[in-house]
Parts: C-alpha cells; sequence; structure tokens
C-alpha cells in the first residue's frame, strides 16, 4: 500500500506496563488505508485499548512503531493528534459542566472558535453546530443541563458527538457505544459510515458487540497481546 | 445527517484560547462549590482572629506593631499560597476522573494546558484574597487604597508562586488522597517557619538556615514589604529586601513550572 493511503501503520508494537512482568502487547502489527475501518475483537486483556492509547498518542509503546497519517506518534505527537478524535472506554466528561460546556471546551482546545466566557457569546457556527450535533444524538434538551445529572447513555451521546464534533479525520473509539440504545446507536454508526463515505474519514474501534464487526472492513482478533486472527466481518 | 464543515481553525490565538478555557473552568467549580466557598473564607479568618489574638504578647515586644494586622499579612500571603498550591490537586483528580485524556489528546501544547490551570487556580486563590480583604475592617485591619494598589501585583506573586509549587511537589503523585496528605506534610512547616504569625527573629541558625528553603517565607515577607512600605514598622515586619523575595520568588516560579509541566506529561504517557 502507498504510504499516502495508509492512515494508520502498526508495527511490532509493544508494551509493557511499568512495574509488570510481562508484555500486554507482543508485536501487534496492521494497517488501515485512508478511509477504512478496523474493528479489535478479543477478550478482556487482549490489549485492544492499549493499542487505542497508544495511537492516541496517551500512552507511550515500550518497541515497535505506529504510525497516523504518516505521523509517528512517538516523535510527531502534537501532528498526530490534530488528526485525531477519540473517544475512551472510561467516560472523560467534566460532570461538573454542562454538556455544551463541555462540548465548548473541546471546541476551543481544537483550535475551532476562539474562547468566550459564554455560550451566547461565542460564535454563531458554533452555536449553530453545537445545536445541529446535539439534535442528531438526541440530547437537545439536555445540552446545557450538568452533565452529572444525565444518565449513563446520556453521557456517552455527548462524548460521541464530542469527539466527531471537530470533524477529525480519523477516529479511534473505544467501545463507543456501550450503555446505548439500539435506536442511537443505529444512529451513530449510520452517521459515521456516511462521513467515512464523503470525507474519508478512517476509523479503528473495539467493540464486544457482534453486530458492530459489519462496520468494518477488517476485524483483527487479539489474543495474549498478539493478533490471533485477521478477518473479513 | 450530515453537517458541512463550517469550521475554519483559528490558527493565531488557539493557544490564548485554550488556556483561558482551562483556567475558566477551575473558576466555575470553584464558584459552583458552596463549602469550598465557605470554608476558604472562614479558614483564613479564624487564623488571624484567633492566632493573631494569642500571638499579641509575642509582638509586644515590637511597640505599635499589631498583632492581628501582623498575622492578617502573613495569613494572606499564606492563603494565596496554599489555595493556589492546593488547586493543583485537581489536575490528579481530572487524571482519577479520566479528564484529563480528554485535554491531552487535544493538540494543544502541555505547557499551555498547565499554564491554563495555573492560571485557573491562581484566579482561584485571588478571589479568596479578595474576600478575606472585604471582611478584613471586621477584624480591625484597614488597608488604605494606595495598600490595595500595592497588594495586587503581590497577591499575583503569592498565587502563581503557590500554583507552581504545587505543580511540581504535587503533580506526580499517584492519588488525590496522597496528594491530600503530602500536601499537609509540605505546608505545615512552611506556616511555622515562614514567618506567616509571628516575626522570624530568635530562631536558632538550623531553623533560620530551614526557613530560608520555604518558599511562603519570600511570598508572606514580600507582602508585609508591600502592606508596611512606608510606615514606621516595616523594618520590624519586613526581614528581607523585597527586591530579593520578588526575584526569588520569580526564579521559584519559573524553575517549577518548567520542571512540573514535563513531569506531568510524562506521567501522563508513561502510564
Amino acid at each position: 500500500m502507498p504510504d499516502r493511503y495508509r492512515a494508520i501503520e502498526v508495527r511490532d508494537l509493544v508494551k509493557r506496563y511499568r512495574g509488570a512482568r510481562h508484555d500486554v502487547l507482543r508485536g501487534v502489527s496492521f494497517e488501515v488505508a485512508e478511509g477504512g475501518s478496523l474493528c479489535l475483537v478479543g477478550p478482556n486483556g487482549a490489549g485492544k485499548s492499549t493499542v487505542l492509547s497508544i495511537l492516541a498518542t496517551t500512552m507511550t509503546l515500550t518497541d515497535g512503531s505506529a504510525r497516523v497519517m504518516g505521523h509517528d506518534v512517538l516523535t510527531d505527537h502534537a501532528l498526530v493528534r490534530r488528526e485525531l478524535g477519540v473517544v475512551f472506554q472510561q467516560p472523560s466528561l467534566d460532570l461538573n459542566l454542562s454538556a455544551e460546556a463541555n462540548l465548548r471546551m473541546h471546541a476551543i482546545l481544537y483550535g475551532m472558535f476562539p474562547w468566550r466566557p459564554t455560550y451566547r457569546l461565542m460564535a454563531a457556527a458554533y452555536r449553530h453546530r453545537a445545536e445541529a450535533f446535539a439534535e442528531m444524538f438526541g440530547v437537545a434538551d439536555e445540552l446545557h443541563l450538568p452533565t452529572r445529572a444525565l444518565s449513563g447513555g446520556m453521557r456517552r451521546r455527548v462524548e460521541l458527538f464530542r469527539a466527531l464534533f471537530h470533524d477529525p479525520r480519523v477516529l479511534i473509539l473505544d467501545e463507543p457505544t456501550a450503555g446505548l440504545d439500539t435506536e442511537i446507536r443505529d444512529t451513530f454508526w449510520a452517521y459515521l459510515d456516511q462521513r467515512r463515505r464523503a470525507r474519508c474519514m478512517t476509523i479503528v474501534f473495539t467493540t464486544h458487540l457482534h453486530q458492530e464487526d459489519a462496520h468494518a472492513d477488517t476485524v483483527c482478533a487479539l489474543s495474549e497481546g498478539r493478533i490471533a486472527a485477521s478477518m473479513l466481518p | 445527517m450530515i453537517i458541512d464543515r463550517t469550521v475554519t481553525r483559528a490558527a493565531s490565538g488557539s493557544e490564548l484560547s485554550a488556556l483561558l478555557i482551562v483556567a475558566q473552568r477551575d473558576v466555575s467549580k470553584f464558584l459552583h462549590d458552596r463549602a469550598r466557598l465557605v470554608v476558604s473564607l472562614a479558614f483564613p479568618l479564624i487564623v488571624i482572629a484567633g492566632l493573631g489574638g494569642v500571638l499579641g504578647p509575642v509582638l509586644a515586644r515590637v511597640p505599635g506593631l499589631d498583632a492581628t494586622t501582623f498575622a492578617f499579612t502573613g495569613v494572606l500571603a499564606a492563603t494565596l499560597f496554599q489555595s493556589a498550591a492546593m488547586g493543583i490537586i485537581s489536575l490528579i483528580e481530572d487524571r482519577e476522573t479520566d479528564f484529563s485524556r480528554e485535554m491531552f489528546v487535544s493538540p494543544v501544547r502541555r505547557i499551555t494546558i498547565v499554564a491554563g490551570k495555573l492560571a485557573g487556580e491562581s484566579i482561584v486563590a485571588l478571589c479568596q484574597g479578595a474576600a478575606v480583604l472585604i471582611v478584613a475592617p471586621l477584624l480591625g485591619v484597614r488597608p488604605t487604597f494606595a495598600q490595595l494598589v500595592v497588594l495586587l501585583p503581590t497577591a499575583i506573586a503569592c498565587s502563581v508562586s503557590g500554583a507552581a509549587f504545587g505543580l511540581v511537589t504535587l503533580v506526580s503523585l499517584p492519588s488525590r488522597r496522597t496528594a491530600q496528605h503530602v500536601f499537609s506534610f509540605l505546608i505545615l512547616p512552611q506556616f511555622a517557619l515562614s514567618g506567616v504569625l509571628a516575626p522570624l527573629h530568635g530562631l536558632s541558625p538550623v531553623l533560620n538556615a530551614i526557613s530560608y528553603l520555604m518558599p511562603l517565607r519570600y511570598a508572606a515577607d514580600l507582602m508585609r514589604a508591600a502592606f508596611y512600605a512606608g510606615t514606621p514598622h516595616y523594618a520590624a515586619s519586613v526581614s528581607e529586601n523585597p527586591v530579593v523575595d520578588a526575584l526569588v520568588l520569580s526564579v521559584f516560579t519559573c524553575l517549577c513550572l518548567v520542571v512540573g509541566s514535563r513531569v506531568f506529561a510524562r506521567s501522563e504517557r508513561t502510564r
């Protein structure tokens, strides 16, 4: 595959946590073409989240290499982050803020809009976009409520649309639809499939739901830190 | 439904915007935390009113020097320093709740995030300091307008140096509980050896040498230099040249910022 078509390239990835006796990843390798989609499956502890954390630059690798849109995750992490949208397995919302305030923080951190102290003072483009996303993900009525007051499923929806809000070229999703009902899960995947086609968005995700494999071009089964099988969904 | 991309990335000023939103989040959290608001106001007042009175006989050796006013200036500096330092524990809290990952996968420089935290916690500390100043007349301390003007930059220096101290000492600790224990261990000796409540005259040479290692010593001394400037009690209240205090605090703050932000970024990535 020519370099310019490789959105993600992972070579012989090894990871050992500090103080651990064994490697959690033992030479994982895969590639994802630009606009492609890869699903990592496997039992708990297989190393799926570790692979995604390394790609998201929130964790260092012990050996091997990983590149996102041609940028090395170890040396060019600032360039890698510009390309990414990430949904973590664990919730990462500030529960003291409203859903909108969480979103505003995200938009400003990603350099989409300049800082303004309140929602009303933010650029009109931001407000329109926030309302449209909230509508699409079914949280329009909850947008200005404290996140603490939302149910687990609602919080997950907020995290999903926050990750998509800056229109990333690469999406990293760690069990993104855990806790969501079927309807919103279908909406989410339908939106992602459209974005993949329209904007060549690349997706790497993990899941425990077999029916979600269908959204991937390739499924890699991880077992004990290695890719045990690579297959079509 | 597809939403067209209408976003233009503002390259210039985005780091400043990021710093401001990180700072705003901390201030917003403080203003919504009623318990913290009450405690942050009550604690310095109790210390000033209580210990200031108890230490009156000690200070009576210096004619005309009021114990409550002396304690007020020290406690004001300590409140700013301590509050800003302790606020940095919220970085650990963010890590525990995984919110820090949301900040750390963004394309913002690490130093910007850390500077935003420092700015936010410094503003929180300044709010607490302002509240203490507002109720100071109830304790019999009435700063003049000129004194308030000079106190403002001094208060900023105390807050920022406190936040930097918190950053370098607490940020690599594994949990909030550990950080709170370590913080008590680090701040209590400073209260005793930095001249917060009583002058440092008469300390043994060993304790005096140790007190020079306490950053709060320079913060409290700088605060007193600002408050007592031009008064007859200046010489009895201030132990160092304020230029030396300011210089030590500046160098200390810069060093802590550089080391602390590196340690924090590293601890986030090498888990």
